[in-house]
């Protein structure tokens, strides 16, 4: 097979997750876009560790770690947009605008 | 052609195509089921390369882990079921993201292209391939130390969550500086 078809399709994977995380508006489908991207990555290591024949396997073992350290982001970054829905009861990213809490400037 | 390449080329339009629905679609639980689509596609790629182990993690974590812990969040931000017009941002923006997108592939494409055509993958010839025997020895006998650390990360990731999604802590801290 030649090495060019799986890093196309990576490459592609890439571009869509780079789309995704700039145009949506939508908390969880960024998040949904970063795998994308994740997973273009991820098919790259493999390829690679396939065609250099690695003795270490290194490329499928750093796709074990990528896949695992994805759950945890996912679950932390959930739970980031649960906390950020309780506070301001949206998940649309273009309505965060504020960096700090509005009234704690004009008690002090 | 031989099937093996007949069936990537085959899956892996399969892949790109439901990755841009999971980008473009106006239905946000549309969305998840296409990553679905997208993570299994990118799994059988994984198989077809002969990478079985992190063939069948990819199915257990991403499409049994990841894409359940999406469905549950858009369901606690109750998210609209049917179409919604306001999952996209502005026109304008959304033809900086394609152009940003298009150009990142359009370079990356090239530089591939000019690296590595001509170089083949030789699959079949290496018996061991990625088989759950020869990706567990890797694992617990080369990489056991990051494994390990790993481990560590996903503890603090479960705690983190924790922390993030209780109600009752933060409350008295804000309390005590209040007064």
């Amino acid at each position: 097979m030649p090495l060019l078809m799986p890093l196309v399709v990576a490459t592609l994977l890439f571009a869509i997750g780079i789309y995704g995380v700039l145009a949506r508006r939508n908390a969880i489908l960024v998040l949904m876009s970063v795998e994308l991207m994740l997973n273009a990555v991820n098919l790259n290591l493999v390829a690679f560790d396939v065609w250099l024949r690695d003795e270490l396997l290194s490329g499928q073992v750093f796709t074990l770690f990528i896949i695992t350290i994805a759950a945890a982001e996912v679950g932390l970054g959930l739970a980031i947009v649960l906390l950020v829905f309780r506070n301001s009861a949206t998940s649309q990213l273009d309505d965060l605008l504020e960096l700090r809490e509005p009234d704690v400037g004009a008690t002090r | 052609m031989t099937a093996v390449e007949v069936l990537f080329a085959l899956v892996g339009a399969v892949a790109v195509g439901s990755a841009l629905m999971v980008v473009t679609t106006r239905q946000l639980v549309h969305a998840a089921l296409w990553l679905v689509v997208t993570l299994g596609s990118v799994a059988a790629l994984y198989l077809l390369l002969s990478a079985e182990f992190v063939a069948w993690v990819q199915i257990l974590i991403y499409v049994g882990a990841v894409v359940v812990l999406l469905l549950f969040g858009l369901m606690l931000t109750r998210a609209p079921i049917g179409f919604s017009d306001n999952l996209d941002a502005p026109v304008l923006q959304r033809v900086a993201a394609a152009v940003t997108a298009g150009a990142a592939a359009g370079i990356t494409l090239t530089a591939v292209v000019d690296a590595f055509s001509g170089k083949h993958i030789a699959l079949g010839d290496d018996p061991r391939g990625g088989s759950s025997a020869t990706a567990g020895a890797a694992l617990f006998r080369s990489w056991v130390l990051p494994f390990e650390v790993l481990s560590v990360l996903l503890l603090a990731a479960l705690v983190g969550a924790i922390v993030l999604s209780r109600r009752d802590v933060g409350v008295d801290q804000g309390e005590l500086t209040g007064r």
